[in-house]
This record gives structure tokens, C-alpha cells and sequence, in this order.
């Protein structure tokens, strides 16, 4: 198969950035559509010329490295499906496809395709754990958990931190990200004590790194490549709602 | 180089306690005062950190991913093990100890093991206290299965992604010392080289991948938790940095290399499709709980499976091995399917694959109990290879997985160099010369929240640590040559791509240092690596500057570090005259084609000293002495 790509290059978060065009020869359907950028990169470096920068490792769909926007879709046009995962032969032979950068504004680009999510990591350490130290947990199944609550905290702790619910968000919101951490967490017993403080402090946080609001777009539970369900978001909101009314009337957020 | 593996006298289910007790505390107020530095925030790596920042000492990360979260260990699937019989089905801290040496082919050191079994209960309670979600039963408690052929159920999991779920659980720990401004973590910074000063790991000298700034960062101890070297083999399941160039420079340093030859080829892969492959994809091996392998009886046929009648198929482990069948131990389960590739039987474009069927096992329970078993395994097949595993079987083929082998390590964890740690899969204490399923994700939290925590106390407490700077001239010496060769890198200006040569060294290696190996393919091998890593020398290709974001530029320095470290690899194969777990030398086999051990000559564990460009390494044995688990020739007929 061959492709034509419209390539965003730039050369760092000062460069004012544009559009290269690229063609792909030559390429197996059954090449993976990391793949088929290894071969352009390939010949661009063999001819000297500096590769096409973008983030991955893993290349099975889990470390939330990989993350481009595919013809205006985040990891491309596949649900439930990372770039990394993402196959040739779900595109048509002499295709023009178009790849872009996550554009939104707490993840300023590196290089090219490379963005710095960092902001996502900030939002984690203001509060997405449970303060328990080494060697003080207490015999494992001295709690039991039902079946459903514990399979429900796992499908929100599927997210990979990859950031395209934030990139596909019209309003550059990363609720998405935030509700399934927070959810993940507060509905654990484990979590639960530290719940309300959680919520308040991953919310204020996500604010400050600059992303925009949830107006229900939807858009992230479509992008999201481990369909994390925006049912997340409104579990959260209404542990927000009683995290600030308790601020309010006790003039802090519950349990701090 | 003197190896002493300072194993506490006692008995063995006694010693850690003891050792806990004998070894000296840092007074809590000092804690603060020593510096620590951890490369790699794996599960070995964020465990360790999280727990020593806990601890009060003043911590520093490094990783080259984008964030904590996302080292390799995040792609475990199948589960972690741990003795909590909870099962009661005869499971123990003895049997885990017991399974884990056997499986290891009597090539690990029992004090180190039992230690591990002991603390595997440890794990669980920390990793449900940090809110891991493990499969849990209806009545509220965790679940186990069995995992990797054992005879009990202690594999805990988070469906088919329990290495996510515990790195979450690490990366959350840590970030909580990060906001606690007790770890200081740097992403996208990759290590280059430790600094000795007076003979002890004071430092390493890193380079950052965005601005290309290298610098050196001085502490009083060094942990290195940087992963396993499977890539050496170019194709493996291994994310696509995972490097050996953080253990290779240690080892330039002086601490000994153990077992470098001990990989671990694991048999249920997705086969390579084409030359643009960039890497493999593992299918867990509880599919094999359910599924049959096969290949037909006719070379080169043609026809598709389901064509293919019942009496023309050959299910080959099954008639070789009648009582363990489909279960048989990871490497028995490789060699067998390359054995009947190589002799022309194989399925798929390339000849290289073996069907792994799932029809009976439909017929008997019906699609959805299988698809509740393996459902997101399947669909991850069919997105790879675009064919559905529940109308036709999977095609799979062994793949470089895991490595055993690594930086030696004494009881403490610590290397030949003192001050430097190595932990995780790093190191090659626990596994011998064939890991068990489950067991990898056990060790490197094991490491990391319950062993260092208390033997760097140790260390940091009896060291001698006089107050230096990044300005020592050992720093200064150290970064400089990083810097030359990261311009000598770049200075190349050949005509061979970073992959181009390290496709070669990876089929070169796979060919001869893989799944089964020979005195004279070896031979050849230690000839041909010299060459190649003179080709890189004067051939290869590096665009772009040291200044920027150079991913070219990254490759390139982890090929020249496998590219010598190939030949150590190759040549510990050569040494070791026996075939034991991951390591069949073909010359080593019984008339049935099984593997033959050595005990009285190879009872031990290889450790290589550097010493200096094109001298040729030198290698020390550390003795392995079995009280408990007495050596049997292992038998799956
Ligand atoms: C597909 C797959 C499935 C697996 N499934 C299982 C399973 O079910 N059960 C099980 O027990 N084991 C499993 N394993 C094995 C297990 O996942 C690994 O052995 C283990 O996670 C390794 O952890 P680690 O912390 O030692 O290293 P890693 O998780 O590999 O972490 C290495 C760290 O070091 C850093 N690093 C490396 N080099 C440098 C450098 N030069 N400079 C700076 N930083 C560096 C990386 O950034 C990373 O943070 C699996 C392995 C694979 C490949
Ligand atoms: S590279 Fe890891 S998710 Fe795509």
C-alpha cells in the first residue's frame, strides 16, 4: 500500500510549526500505523534528514505513550483503539492522512507529534493515591470488597494517562482523566477516607494547569482508546458538589 | 573481583529476620541527610523510591518515558504471585520457594528465594491498601488462579492487566512523595554512566532527551531498577526503549555481569507478519489452560486449519509430553514449536507459527465462557492480525521475553560496586535460569518496598561517605566522556540506519544466542559481533544534533551498548557446557531431545568482569549451594 501524510513538524514549543508532506511506499496492511511511520522515518534518516519526532513504547495499547491526532481523531478513526494498535489495512491504499500534534494547551508540543503531558502527572501528585505507607497495610482480606464495586473501580483504572480525552475536548477539559482516577479511588473502601479531599484538590489542580470546563461535549468518552465511561464525571461532580458545601460550612473540605 | 553473596548464617526460614535485626539503622534524623538516587520507576524503581522517601531520606527518579507511570512494567498481564494461601489448597511460604528454585532449574540462590516467598504475602496487603483492584469473588474476598503450569492457585490479578494496575499503585505512592517534596522525579532523562569516587557509586551522569543538557547528579547511594535487555534481540515483547545501557555502563564500572546467557523466550507470541515489524505482542499464557497446539502433519500444507482433518494434525506437545500436555514450562513449550518450524511443519506466510486452537474448548463450554476468560486477549489478537481467534485458531510463535540474567547482586541487594544497587529485573537474583510466570512483578516490588528499604540502610549507615560535589573531578571525567561519545555519535555520518543494524544484531543473536544454541554457532557469533559494532562505528547514521529532542540519537546509544553487550551474552552461552531452563545447548541434550544439566560442573552462577575495550572479559563463579531443594533432573512426560 502507499499514503500520502501532511505531517505537523516543529521544532519546539517556540517554533511556529507547519504542515510536510511525506510519502509512504510501499507499505504492508499488516503493518501497525507506528510501523509505517518507522519506514518513512527510516528512509528520512537514511538520507540524513531528521525523523518525524512522536512519543511511544509499549506498541500493546497500555503505557499511554503513543498519541497523535489521525485525520482529526485522537489515535485515529478505530474506537477503542491507541495509535500503536492501529492498523494499515483500516486505511485505504493511496489514502491522504493528516497527523497533528495533541492541541490543547496545558500540553505544550516538544517536538512534532511530541507533546508534554506532564500536567497529568501535577494532577496525580495533588492528591490521586491513597496515603498509606510501606509495611503499615493491614492483612489484605480483612475488607472484603463486593465483586461489582471492585470490577467498577477497575474498568476507571483502565485509563492509560495518554491525554486524548483533554485533546478531543473542544473545551480542553480533562475531566475525563481526573473523574476516572477520582472514581477509581473514592469508591474503594481503601480510598473512600480520603475522598472528598481527593476530589476538591485533583479538581482545583486541573484548573490550574489550564484545562478547560466539562459542558458535556462527549467527545472524550468516543476518543478515550479504553472507553472510560463519562459516568465517571458525574460521580465526581457530586462528590465536588459535597466537598465545597462541606468547605463552605465547616470551612474545609471534609476529610482533611 | 571478590564475589561474596553475604547470605546470613541460620536457618533459612530465620535468616531475613535475623539479618533485619543484625544489620545497622540510620538514626531518623540523619535519613533526611542522605541522598539516594533511583534510575528506572518501574515497579522495582517507584516502589523503592516511594518507600525510602517514606522512610524520610531525600530521594531523586529518573526515567526516559514522558512520566512515572508508563515504564515497562505497565504492560504485565497475566498476574503476580504470592503465598497467601488463601486458596487453601496446600500452598506455603516453603512451596513458593521450593517451585520458584525448581522452575528456576537449580540455578538461583535459596536464600535469596525463600526471602522473596516470604515477603510476596507483604505485597498484596501494600498493593489492596494503595487501592489496586484486583479480581475479587462474589464473596467480597480476592481471587487467585494458577498460572505458568503450578500446582496450586496464587496468582493474584486485575484481569489481563495486572502490571498496570500495580504500577499505578507505585507511581501513585510516589507521586505522593513528589508532593510531599520528598522525591525529586525527572521524566525523559536517561542515564548515561555512574560516577565512582574512592570506589563507591557517588552519582550518574544523565542526559536530558529534551534539551540534550548532560550533567551529573552526586548522592550516596545509587539504585539501578532499569528493566531487562530482551531487546538485545531487536524483536521481543519488550517496549521499544528498554535498554541495557544503564546495567552495561555499571558494568564498565566494575560490577560483575551474572548470567547474561539466561533468557527467557516465551512461547505464545503473535509470530513476526513482515520486515517492517517493530516488535512482538505476548498473548498470556493462561490461554494455553484452554487451548490446544497444533501443526499439521504434512509439511507446507496448504489448506486452511478447519480443512485440515483431525487425523492429519499434529498436537505435538501433547504427544510428546502425554502428562503435562499444553502446560509444560515456558521453554519446553518454545523449543518444541521451533522444533517442528525448523523442521518445515510451521503455519502462516513465513513457516514460523504453530496453531493454538480454541475449537474444542468452544465446543465443550460454549463462546462466552471463553470469552469471558480471554475476551480482551482475543480482541487484542484480532486487532493485530485482523483474523478472529474464536473462528480460527491463533497463530503464535515464541518471542524473546525476559532476562534472567543481570547485575549480580549480594543478599543486600547491592553490586560489586559499593553503594550501587540493582533491582528488579535488573539484577538476576531470583529466577536462575528459568522464571516462573508471575514471578517477575513479585521480585521487583519485593525489592522495592521490602528489601532495600532496610539493607541500604545498612549500607548508608557503615559507609564511609565524605561530602562531594557535581564539580569532583570524577564527575567532571565521567560526564565528559559522555559527552565525546555523544558526539562521536553524531560525527558518524555513515549510511546505515540505527535499525538497519540493529535488525542485524537482533537475527544474529535470535539465529544463535536464542532458543537453542550450538558451540559453533556461538563461536561464529562472538566473531561476527566485533564486526558489526565496527560497521556501527564507521557506518551508521545519526541526523540531528545533541542540542534538541533527538530520538536517532537515543537509539544509537543504546545499539552501541548491546552491541557489547552481545558479546558477553554470546560468550557465557559458549562457557556454560550444560542446557539448563532458558539456556539449551544442543551439544547438552538427551537422546529424547531434553535438556541436560550439569550440577558438578555448572552448579553456579557465571559473573563477568570488564575488562577494558577488546580485552576480553573475565569470569568469576559464585557458587550455589542447595540445602533445601536437592537438584532432579526435571520431567513433564
Ligand atoms: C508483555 C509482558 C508481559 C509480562 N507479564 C508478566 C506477568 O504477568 N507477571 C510477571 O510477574 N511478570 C510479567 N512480565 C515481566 C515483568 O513485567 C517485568 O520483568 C517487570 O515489570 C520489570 O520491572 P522493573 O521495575 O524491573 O523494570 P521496568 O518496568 O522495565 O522499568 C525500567 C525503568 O527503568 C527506566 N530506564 C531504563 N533504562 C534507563 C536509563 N538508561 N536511564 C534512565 N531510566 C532508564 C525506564 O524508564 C523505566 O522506568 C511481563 C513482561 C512483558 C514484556
Ligand atoms: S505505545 Fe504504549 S500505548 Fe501506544
Amino acid at each position: 500500500m502507499r499514503f500520502t501524510l501532511k505531517v505537523w513538524r516543529q521544532n519546539g514549543p517556540g517554533d511556529s510549526g507547519r504542515f510536510v508532506e511525506y510519502a509512504a511506499e510501499d507499505i504492508s496492511s499488516d503493518s501497525s500505523f507506528l510501523e509505517m511511520l518507522d519506514r518513512v522515518n527510516e528512509s528520512l534518516e537514511a538520507e540524513g534528514e531528521e525523523p518525524i519526532v512522536f512519543d511511544h513504547d509499549c506498541r500493546e495499547g497500555i503505557c499511554g505513550a503513543c498519541s497523535m491526532m489521525i485525520d482529526g481523531y485522537a489515535h485515529g478513526p478505530e474506537r477503542g483503539t491507541t495509535a500503536c494498535q492501529l492498523h494499515m489495512r483500516h486505511f485505504k491504499d493511496g489514502q491522504t492522512i493528516t497527523l497533528e500534534p495533541w492541541r490543547v494547551r496545558p500540553f505544550p508540543v516538544v517536538r512534532d507529534l511530541m507533546v508534554d503531558r506532564s500536567a497529568f502527572d501535577r494532577i496525580i501528585e495533588s492528591g490521586g493515591y491513597v496515603s498509606v505507607n510501606t509495611g503499615s497495610a493491614p492483612e489484605a482480606n480483612l475488607i472484603p470488597i463486593p465483586k461489582d464495586i471492585a470490577d467498577d473501580a477497575f474498568d476507571s483504572a483502565t485509563c492509560i494517562g495518554c491525554g486524548a480525552c483533554a485533546a478531543s475536548c473542544p473545551n480542553g477539559s480533562a475531566m475525563l482523566f481526573v473523574s476516572a482516577k477520582v472514581h477509581h479511588l473514592n469508591s474503594l473502601p481503601q480510598g473512600e477516607p480520603e475522598s472528598l479531599k481527593r476530589t476538591a484538590e485533583m479538581v482545583m489542580r486541573m484548573d490550574e494547569e489550564g484545562f478547560g470546563n466539562c459542558t458535556n461535549h462527549g467527545e472524550c468518552e468516543v476518543a478515550c482508546p479504553k472507553e472510560i465511561s463519562m459516568r465517571n464525571i458525574s460521580r465526581m461532580n457530586r462528590d465536588f458538589v459535597r466537598s465545597s458545601l462541606l468547605a463552605r460550612v465547616f470551612g474545609s473540605n471534609g476529610n482533611s | 573481583m571478590k564475589l561474596d553473596a553475604r547470605i546470613p548464617s541460620g536457618a533459612i526460614a530465620e535468616k531475613w529476620d535475623k539479618h533485619r535485626f543484625e544489620m545497622k539503622l540510620v538514626n531518623p534524623a540523619n535519613k533526611r541527610k542522605h541522598s539516594v538516587i533511583v534510575v528506572g520507576t518501574g515497579l522495582a524503581g517507584a516502589s523503592a523510591a516511594a518507600s525510602l522517601a517514606e522512610l524520610g531520606y531525600s530521594v531523586r527518579t529518573f526515567c526516559y518515558q514522558d512520566s512515572a507511570r508508563r515504564a515497562h512494567s505497565i504492560a504485565a498481564q497475566g498476574g503476580i504471585n504470592a503465598a497467601k494461601n488463601y486458596q487453601n489448597d496446600g500452598d506455603s511460604v516453603y512451596r513458593l520457594f521450593y517451585d520458584t528454585v525448581k522452575g528456576g532449574d537449580y540455578r538461583a540462590r535459596e536464600a535469596n528465594v525463600y526471602r522473596l516467598a516470604q515477603v510476596s504475602v507483604n505485597i498484596i496487603d501494600q498493593c489492596v491498601a494503595q487501592g489496586v483492584p484486583f479480581a475479587r469473588e462474589y464473596g467480597g474476598l480476592l481471587a487467585n488462579r494458577s498460572f505458568g503450569g503450578t500446582q496450586v492457585s496464587r496468582t493474584f490479578y486485575a484481569r489481563g492487566q495486572t502490571g498496570q494496575q500495580l504500577l499505578l499503585g507505585a507511581y501513585q505512592a510516589l507521586a505522593r512523595q513528589v508532593s510531599a517534596g520528598k522525591v525529586e522525579h525527572h521524566s525523559r532523562t536517561e542515564m548515561l554512566d555512574v560516577v565512582l569516587i574512592d570506589g563507591r557509586a557517588r552519582g550518574v551522569v544523565t542526559r536530558n532527551l529534551v534539551t540534550g543538557e548532560i550533567r551529573t547528579w552526586v548522592a550516596d547511594a545509587v539504585l539501578l531498577c532499569t528493566g531487562g535487555y530482551s531487546n538485545v534481540y531487536y524483536l521481543s515483547t519488550n517496549a521499544m526503549g528498554c535498554n541495557v545501557t544503564a546495567a552495561w555502563r555499571a558494568h564498565r564500572r566494575g560490577a560483575g555481569f551474572a548470567n547474561p546467557c539466561f533468557t527467557q523466550i516465551h512461547p505464545t507470541c503473535i509470530p513476526v507478519a513482515g520486515e517492517e515489524q517493530s516488535k512482538l505482542t505476548l498473548m498470556s499464557e493462561s490461554l494455553r489452560n484452554d487451548g490446544r497446539i497444533w501443526v499439521p502433519k504434512k509439511a507446507d500444507e496448504k489448506r486452511r486449519p478447519p480443512e485440515i482433518p483431525e487425523g492429519e494434525r499434529d498436537y505435538y506437545l501433547e504427544r510428546r509430553y502425554p502428562s503435562f500436555g499444553n502446560l509444560v514450562p515456558r521453554d519446553v513449550a518454545s523449543r518444541a514449536a521451533k522444533e517442528r518450524c525448523d523442521a518445515g511443519y510451521g503455519v502462516g506466510t513465513t513457516g514460523y507459527g504453530v496453531y493454538l486452537d480454541f475449537k474444542d474448548a468452544i465446543d465443550r463450554m460454549g463462546q462466552n465462557a471463553i470469552s469471558e476468560r480471554y475476551g480482551n486477549l482475543f480482541q487484542m489478537y484480532e486487532k493485530i492480525t485482523g483474523e478472529d481467534p474464536y473462528q480460527t485458531p491463533m497463530r503464535i510463535y515464541p518471542a524473546p521475553h525476559y532476562t534472567m540474567g543481570g547485575l549480580w547482586v549480594d543478599y543486600n541487594l547491592m553490586t560489586t560496586i559499593p553503594g550501587l544497587h540493582a533491582l528488579g529485573e535488573a539484577n538476576f537474583s531470583d529466577h536462575g535460569a528459568n522464571r516462573l510466570g508471575a514471578s517477575a512483578l513479585m521480585q521487583g516490588l519485593a525489592d522495592g518496598y521490602f528489601v532495600i528499604p532496610y539493607t541500604l540502610g545498612h549500607d548508608l549507615a557503615t559507609a564511609d561517605l565524605p561530602t562531594v560535589s557535581e564539580n569532583h573531578e570524577e564527575c567532571r571525567r565521567t560526564e565528559e566522556e559522555a559527552r565525546q561519545r555523544v558526539e562521536r555519535l553524531l560525527s558518524i555520518d555513515g549510511k546505515r540506519t540505527v535499525d538497519d543494524i540493529h535488525r542485524e544484531l537482533g537475527r544474529l543473536m535470535w539465529n544463535e544466542v536464542g532458543m537453542s544454541r550450538t558451540r559453533e554457532g556461538l563461536k561464529k557469533t562472538i566473531a561476527r559481533i566485533p564486526e558489526l559494532r565496527e560497521e556501527f562505528w564507521k557506518n551508521v547514521t545519526v541526523p540531528g544534533s545533541g542540542e534538541h529532542l533527538n530520538q536517532s540519537l537515543e537509539k544509537a546509544g543504546r545499539l552501541a551498548d548491546f552491541l557489547e553487550f552481545a558479546e558477553v551474552m554470546a560468550r557465557d552461552a559458549l562457557e556454560r557446557e550444560e542446557s539448563c531452563g532458558g539456556h539449551f545447548r544442543e551439544e547438552h541434550q538427551t537422546e529424547e531431545g531434553e535438556a541436560m544439566r550439569d550440577d558438578d560442573n555448572f552448579s553456579h552462577a557465571s559473573v563477568w568482569e570488564w575488562k577494558g575495550e577488546n580485552q576480553a572479559a573475565e569470569l568469576h563463579k559464585e557458587t550455589l549451594e542447595f540445602e533445601h531443594c536437592k537438584p532432579t533432573q526435571r520431567s513433564y512426560k
